[in-house]
This record gives structure tokens, sequence and C-alpha cells, in this order.
């Protein structure tokens, strides 16, 4: 089927699971028979490159480049891992729940072409604890597809063989940052690592190890049966594909929705999302979950790509933004966005255990109105000093990003939190 | 409570625990199942049921520990029968996450952190639920709740009983 939806095409409207047969029947698993047979894995790995497939995690990262890192046949340490990051925590966010849950076996699929790719001996999908339905949709699905000789050894008749386990973790946002990920796995509090050495080449266990997110995998079929000309034609942008688009909060029908990459903000808002709710106004939104900076009106004709979010002083992110309407205050909002790093913050590194419980404690002094004006300027000081730069991982740069940009936009509603010693939405 | 106090590790839970250590790679990989395999039979993790299983496992509790304090869903102290998972997180938050955290106070007297005196219920802060398209949302005992309204989640407790 050369759907112009293909990470959705094929779900049933029901909201149950596609099982295997009918994903075999509408064309599921062809892309698998074809690379064992017609490619090498350096032949897949060039076609995702040549396709231009960015990572959609969050972080944007060419996959193909990616999986190129890991040194090729005899160079790697046995055994060589991929592991799939289904740990889905940022705040907003809510599309990798519905591939799985929605189309297991495209995600499967997706798994063991990009294993094969890489040579992966094991590959581990790293669910987080809340999403109990989808992992037993995937445990179900992994049963499925180990039956019909899918996984395990020989895949297919072919020399290749892969096996799969399914983790559930127990809850903590840090458990999404690739290495942190890593020492989960290991059975480790889930700090991030040192890089270098990076995890193509030193990983779990100190094997070459890919970790690669829920919907960059599920991107991956496609482009290997249909070839990377047909990805870009899925989209006018140069980032080429379909993405998961969602949007939340005080819209008419909040949703998610796969569309062409670079849909204008506008569509994705107005047509599909229904607009605003009546007698609701729009003042911003966060493009790509929580930690992506606010965009405002004079930004919905910004095209959800890479380079056109970026330019527009935001990031793509995961593709679910989160509306704030004249109803909720901003800095309430960006309150509760700082709470939650603040507690999720694993406390590996100075500037981001005390540098955002610092900034949680000013917010909430504002929006009990015993803000100080001198005060603004330290949350600005920790914008710049938890950037990109000062921290371990990607964590704090990433909360500030919010914080940063509600600064800048809404800093109107920051002074007048001072001036009238009280939050103006609270009554 | 008292399961929770005990201090040997019973058959089901040994056998239980035994069972992931021979499917993980390593032995280390199956701490953290091991934690919730605890919790699952306890519903919390005591100092006594820790210090058990780090016998079991032949660690040092502090090992355990270390796990037990970083991953958000081990309980390290008592819960009641049925843990009320509020998500807290930006979209929730903004449709009404206060108002059902208000009507649980006013209704059944506990806030985050806080059980029941009948041990019926525990409620906790959860962050993002993944289902922002249906906030706010609530995770109580395995099942996810969608679309709350304080109403509708008074109607849902009944059935935790």
């Amino acid at each position: 089927m050369r759907s112009d939806r293909p990470l959705t095409g094929a779900m049933r409207p029901d909201g149950q699971p596609l099982g295997l047969a009918a994903y075999e029947a509408a064309g599921g698993y062809a892309a698998l028979r074809q690379a064992l047979t017609e490619m090498r894995p350096a032949d897949l790995i060039e076609r995702v490159k040549a396709s231009g497939l960015r990572g959609r995690g969050g972080a944007g990262f060419p996959t193909g480049m990616k999986w190129s890192f890991v040194p090729p046949g005899d160079a790697a340490r046995r055994p060589v891992y991929l592991l799939v990051n289904a740990d889905e925590l940022e705040p907003g966010t809510f599309k990798d729940r519905y591939l799985i849950e929605g189309n297991p076996h495209l995600l499967l699929e997706g798994v063991i072409l990009a294993a094969y790719a890489i040579q992966a001996d094991i590959a581990y999908i790293f669910i987080r604890r809340a999403y109990q339905r989808g992992a037993a949709i995937l445990a179900r699905a992994i049963e499925e597809a180990r039956d019909a000789g899918l996984l395990g050894e020989r895949i297919l008749g072919s020399a290749y063989g892969l096996r799969l386990h399914l983790h559930a973790s127990a809850g903590r946002y840090m458990c999404g940052e690739e290495t942190a990920l890593t020492n989960a796995l290991e059975g480790q509090r889930a700090t991030p690592r040192t890089k270098p050495p990076f995890p193509p080449v030193v990983g779990l266990w100190g094997r070459p190890t890919i970790v690669n997110n829920v919907e960059t995998l599920c991107n991956v079929p496609g482009i290997v049966r249909h070839g990377a000309p047909w990805f870009h034609n899925l989209s006018p942008s140069p980032d080429g594909g379909t993405k998961l688009f969602g949007v939340s909060g005080r819209v008419k029908r909040p949703g998610l929705w796969e569309l062409p990459m670079g849909i204008p903000i506008r569509e994705v808002l107005e047509t599909h999302a229904g607009g605003m709710r009546d007698g609701v106004r729009f003042r911003g939104l966060l493009p790509g979950g929580a930690s992506t900076d606010f965009l405002v009106a004079e930004h919905l004709d910004v095209k959800l790509d890479f380079a056109s979010v970026q330019a527009a002083g935001s990031r793509l992110g995961t593709g679910t933004m989160i509306v704030l309407d004249d109803q909720t205050c901003p800095v309430g909002m960006v309150h509760n966005l700082i709470r939650f790093f603040a507690q999720e913050s694993c406390g590996w590194c100075t500037p981001c255990r005390d540098g955002l419980p610092w900034c949680e404690a000013i917010l909430a002094a504002l929006e009990a109105g015993d803000g100080r004006e001198e005060e603004i300027a330290i949350l600005e000081d920790h914008c710049r000093l938890l950037g990109p730069g000062h921290t371990f991982c990607a964590l704090a740069p990433g909360a500030v990003e919010p914080l940063q940009s509600a600064l800048k936009h809404f800093r109107d509603d920051f002074t007048r939190h001072v001036r009238e010693k009280r939050c103006p939405w609270r009554s | 409570m008292e399961e929770a106090r005990a201090t040997a590790l019973s058959a089901v839970e040994a056998r239980e625990i035994d069972a992931a250590l021979a499917h993980a790679e390593r032995p280390a990989a199956a701490y953290l199942d091991a934690l919730k395999i605890l919790q699952q039979h306890r519903r919390w993790v005591s100092d006594e049921a820790l210090a058990a299983l780090a016998a079991h496992l032949g660690v040092a509790p502090e090992r355990l520990e270390s796990l037990a304090t970083f991953y958000n869903l081990i309980f390290r102290r008592p819960v009641g029968r049925h843990v009320i998972l509020l998500c807290d997180s930006v979209t929730c938050w903004m449709l009404g996450e206060e108002k059902l955290r208000d009507h649980l106070r006013a209704q059944l007297g506990i806030g985050f952190g806080e059980t029941t005196a009948d041990g019926r219920f525990t409620l906790l802060p959860v962050p993002c639920l993944g289902a922002c398209d249906h906030a706010p949302a609530a995770w109580i005992d395995g099942d996810l709740h969608t679309d709350l309204t304080e109403t509708k989640l008074e109607r849902i407790l009944e059935a935790y009983a």
C-alpha cells in the first residue's frame, strides 16, 4: 500500500491494535523480506541516509548517519545492540503511544530492519511503566512475530538472527536520554554518561549500541520498501516524509494526525484541531513538547519542519504542540513546566540539580504574589547558565527553552505578578 | 501492611525474581524488575523487604536503594489499597488538575503523598501520562482514566473498594 500516511494508514478505526495477518495483508513485512533477500546492511543504511530521515524523538539527528557510526563487520565488539526508546515522557507528547497501540508490527518491522542494518544481535524495547496497554500489545505482537519466524534465529530463512526483549521501566524522565536509558537497562540509576565515547562504539555493557525513537523506526519500513524519492515526495519540505503532529490544550478537537512534514502550524491548529474553543483566545504554543521555546501569533504560518521551526526560534521537538490560551497564566504554565524538570532532574550535575529548583522557587513566589522584580533577572541568568555547554546533558537546556521564551513573549505578565502582588489569573 | 514488613521473601516472590534473573543478560539488569515484583506482592518496598531482597541477590542493600529511590514508581513508604496517580503535567494542569486535586482533598481528605485513614487510597502526582488529547488524566491501579471531571472521577473511585 503506497499510502500517503505510511505510519497510520493501515490502523484500525476502532483503536484496536492491527494483528499480524492484517498487517501483512496491508503490505507489512514486505520491506523486511525484500531487505533480507536483496539488500546488504550497507545498502539499507545508504537508503535511509538518502531519505534524509531525522530522529523523531526530539533531537532530529539523521538516522542513517547514526547507524553508520557502528563499527562495521568484525570491527564491532559483539553483541551489538539496538535500543528502542519508548520512554515517551516529554509533557504534552502522546505520539509513540498511538503508534505502539495502533500498529505494533510496524514498529517491530522497523526494529528488525534497523537491527539488520547495524547487524545487531540483540534489541531492547524500553517502554515506560505507564504504557501498560502498549506493553501488553507489544508483548503479544512480539509473540506473533516469533511464531512467524520474523524474530529469533535465521529470520525468514536468512542467515540473520535477532533476539528482542521488552523492558518496562519504573518511571523517570531521564530515561529518555540515550545514555541514561542505557544505564537504566544495566540496572543503574538513569544518569547520563560522558561522551565520548559515543554509544555506537561504547554503549550497553560497553558494546556498540544504537538508540532510536519509536516513530523514527516506524518510518523505516516505508523507506526501505518504496525508496528515498517516495519518502521525499510525501512532503513539500526538504525533510521529506510525514510526521505525527498533535495538539493539546483549549482547542476544539485535541488530537493527533499524520501529516506531511512542513505543514504550517496554522493548518494543524485550525483545520485539524478545529481552532480555539469558543470564548478562548490563542496566546502561544510550545511546538514540540515541554522543552521547546514558545511561539506566538506571528509564527502561525511557520512550517513544521526542522529548519523552519528552528529559524523561528524554537525546535520541532516531538511535534506535539501544547497551546497556551488567554485563560491560562503564562507564569503558572512555565512554573508547572519548570517544576516538572526540577523534579525529574537526575541530580548528576550541579547547574541542573540546583538551578532548576531555584527557578521553580522564584516562579512559585511570583505565582503566590511574593515575587520581586530583581528575581526576574535571576530567571534570565539561569536561562543562560543552564543553557547548552553548561550542563552534562540536554535536560536543563531543554527546560529553560520555555522559560527564556516566556520571559521574551510574556514579559508583561511576569512584571504584572510583581506589581499586583498576585497572580492575575487566580481570584 | 503486615506482608510488607515480612523479613524473608515468600516462595512465590523468590520464584518470580529468579525467573527475571534467568531471563536477564546480566543479573543487575533484573534488579529493578525484582523491586517491581516485591512491590506487586507487598504494595510498597519496606526497609525489611529491601534487605531481604538484597540478601537474596547477594548485593548490598544500598545497591538496591540507589534504584528504589531513583525511579518514581517504586514506593519506599506505605501506600493504600489503591494508588491514584494524578497527572500534574502541563496540559492536565491547564485543563483542571488542580480542581480535581481540591475535590479529592474535600472528598477523601488527602493531598499528594497522603493516604486515607482507612487505607483505601493513596494520592500521588505522576508526570505526563501521554493522554494529553484527553486531559485531565489519572492512572489508578494500572487503569488509565481520561477526560476527567470532578463528578466523573468521584464515580470512577466508587469501583475501587
